[in-house]
């Protein structure tokens, strides 16, 4: 912990402002017109309205799309994280022939535009007769989301963890029990933040998405059709709705990470 | 669980691919024995402990506890429990399901795992402290659960890797004395781990001292630190002044060594004519001629005088340029002063090397 008293530095204020507005004041503008009573958002601000809202609610294309979103965040996350947890505690605990080239395949893809992978995926679904789908989006979502996840998880397999382990096998535990009662529980916040990680990224992806998703448009790609008939308080409505939805997962996550390291000081 | 046993450490040895870190150990130590193992860094000490632990397996060799065999047992099936140089505290759970575990993956009924958590928190001064979580914990108060989580399994052996190195002096003295208390109540075998030569005569039974992973000496604290038996262990425990020279006499197991302090006897037996050391230690140099069967060891001239207390340190060095350590009684002995000394009776001893 930081126990110094805390001091007001103008300079670094001075510095820092113009930056947090230039980041959060698109957000700002975005949520305060989706309360717009007005047709176009555009100032001066009229209002409060929550006819927008009614309005997303309201659409069939909106709400379906948003379901979509979610059925392909929630799994595609799900299956990230569980390979990526295998993938860490095999790397970690085991002896594995050529651990490091494999380790280094599963960190390459972060590397790789997202427009080169969706459209590798698109050529390489057509050629084994996988149509554009949710299905094909979801696995388009794991293969962005698995070296991240690998990432996370794979970060606490650290020697702290190995003591950890070791101390409970000296006290008697078998196999199974230092699996479930030490490793398991000390990896669970890591596995969390991995998967909300996941689930963020997915929940916003919009390029694998548009290439794949075919006639079942997640979110995001909806949300881009609607800006292509131009401005419409309608957007920003379902504009903040996803970002709520996003910081709210974010939330999570940097609890998660919180505890996490927690845990890490206590050892 | 089973009660206190012999252990017998049998040509104990492991090599990794070019380097021997323990080299041959063989030591039978007695069940309810505090042992210490002593060395600097790279001498093996750690790796002994970790064989002992079942965390590290030997190259050759057998470690047997009673009559058992342990060398080969898994770590979860040995009588052994260990004090972690880090504690490893479980941080997902409370100061009781951290003393609890080892009890608890056996199989333990509940009411027993309460009555013996109890008991082993009592015993390290921390019963009113179970529900604490581990994070709000100082660490001397870590080093405490650590080691009731290992008791409270009742080892045969209980195994400490520098328990103490993380702790502040003061605290360190303290959990020294609460070591070898708890130790005594119960009756165990200790086998504990340490660089600090203070630490190990404070609280040892039997002192195994180590060096590039062969046995340098081994017996209780006073033996070894009155009675060295190489140089390694005189300058290691403690400090000496180590005298070399020639056998010029030996009968009737007395040796006569020709050394820059003049002819000096010692207990032992020695080839005439063969390079002999002889070590002093600073307790057994007495400023002022000899007398009462001292040996007159010429004179010194003091360089310096640091009070410490009940007794002065001096060091000086005589005409050869001998460096020589003596432990007096206060007195005044202005720098730059030549006076005679003498080694007290019983006070130099023949080294083996």
């Amino acid at each position: 912990m930081n126990d110094r008293p805390i001091r007001w530095d103008w300079v670094s204020v001075l510095v820092m402002s113009p930056l947090f507005v230039f980041i959060y004041l698109p957000v700002a503008v975005l949520v305060l017109f989706s309360f717009h009573a007005g047709q176009v958002p555009v100032p001066p601000f009229e209002g409060p309205s929550l006819a927008w809202y009614a309005k997303v609610l309201d659409s069939d294309r909106i709400t379906t799309a948003g379901l979509n979103s979610i059925v392909v965040g929630v799994v595609s996350s799900l299956i990230a994280t569980l390979l990526a947890t295998l993938a860490a505690w095999g790397l970690a605990r085991h002896r594995v022939p050529g651990a490091r080239a494999i380790e280094a395949l599963l960190f390459l893809p972060l590397a790789v535009s997202y427009l080169v992978i969706g459209v590798g995926l698109l050529v390489a679904f057509s050629a084994v007769g996988i149509g554009k789908s949710l299905i094909a989006v979801g696995i388009g979502h794991v293969v962005l989301n698995l070296p991240l996840a690998f990432a996370v998880v794979y970060g606490q397999f650290d020697r702290d963890q190995a003591r950890l382990e070791q101390a409970a096998r000296d006290l008697g535990a078998t196999e199974v029990q230092v699996f479930l009662r030490v490793t398991v529980p000390l990896l669970r916040p890591a596995i969390l933040a991995a998967f909300l990680l996941s689930l963020t990224f997915s929940w916003d992806e919009f390029i694998v998405a548009f290439l794949l998703s075919g006639f079942d448009p997640t979110l995001p790609v909806v949300i881009w059709s609607m800006l292509r008939t131009g401005l419409n308080p309608q957007t920003n409505a379902a504009g903040t709705l996803v970002f709520l939805a996003s910081l709210a997962a974010g939330i999570v996550f940097e609890l998660a990470l919180l505890r996490r390291r927690r845990d890490a000081r206590t050892r | 669980m089973r009660g206190p046993a012999d252990l017998k450490l049998d040509r104990l040895t492991k090599r990794y691919d070019a380097v021997t870190a323990v080299d041959g150990v063989s030591f039978d130590v007695p069940a309810g024995t505090y042992v210490v193992l002593l060395g600097p860094s790279g001498s093996g000490k750690t790796t002994v402990l970790s064989m002992l632990g079942g965390f590290t397996l030997p190259s050759a060799g057998r470690i047997l506890v009673g009559a058992e065999d342990i060398t080969l047992v898994p770590p979860a099936k040995r009588p052994t429990a260990t004090v972690f140089q880090d504690y490893a505290l479980f941080p997902h759970l409370d100061v009781v399901r951290n003393v609890g575990f080892g009890l608890s993956v056996r199989g333990v009924p509940k009411h027993e795992i309460a009555q013996r958590v109890t008991a082993a928190l009592k015993l390290v001064g921390l019963e009113d402290f179970g529900t604490r979580a581990i994070s709000a914990m100082s660490g001397g108060q870590r080093q405490r659960i650590a080691l009731a989580r290992a008791l409270v399994t009742e080892p045969a052996l209980l195994l400490l890797d520098e328990p103490l190195g993380a702790l502040d002096l003061s605290l360190r003295r303290q959990m020294q004395e609460e070591l070898r208390r708890i130790q005594r109540t119960q009756g165990r075998t200790f086998v504990h781990v340490t660089h600090d030569q203070e630490e190990a005569m404070a609280i040892a039974d039997l002192i195994v001292i180590m060096k590039q992973g062969r046995i340098e000496d081994i017996g209780p604290p006073s033996r070894v630190y009155e009675r060295p038996r190489t140089r390694f262990t005189a300058n290691f425990l403690g400090e000496s002044t180590v005298l070399q020279g020639t056998v010029a006499a030996c009968a009737d197991g007395r040796v006569a060594i020709d050394t820059v302090c003049g002819r000096l006897e010692v207990a032992g037996e020695r080839a005439v004519g063969s390079r002999a050391s002889i070590a002093l230690r600073p307790e057994a140099l007495r400023i002022g001629g000899g007398t009462d069967g001292d040996q007159p060891l010429g004179e010194m001239r003091v360089e310096d005088c640091i009070f410490q207390g009940s007794f002065q340190r001096i060091s000086g060095s005589n005409i050869h340029g001998l460096r020589l350590l003596a432990k007096v009684e206060p007195q005044a002995l202005p720098a730059g002063e030549c006076v005679p000394i003498s080694a007290r009776r019983g006070g130099l001893v023949l080294l083996e090397d």
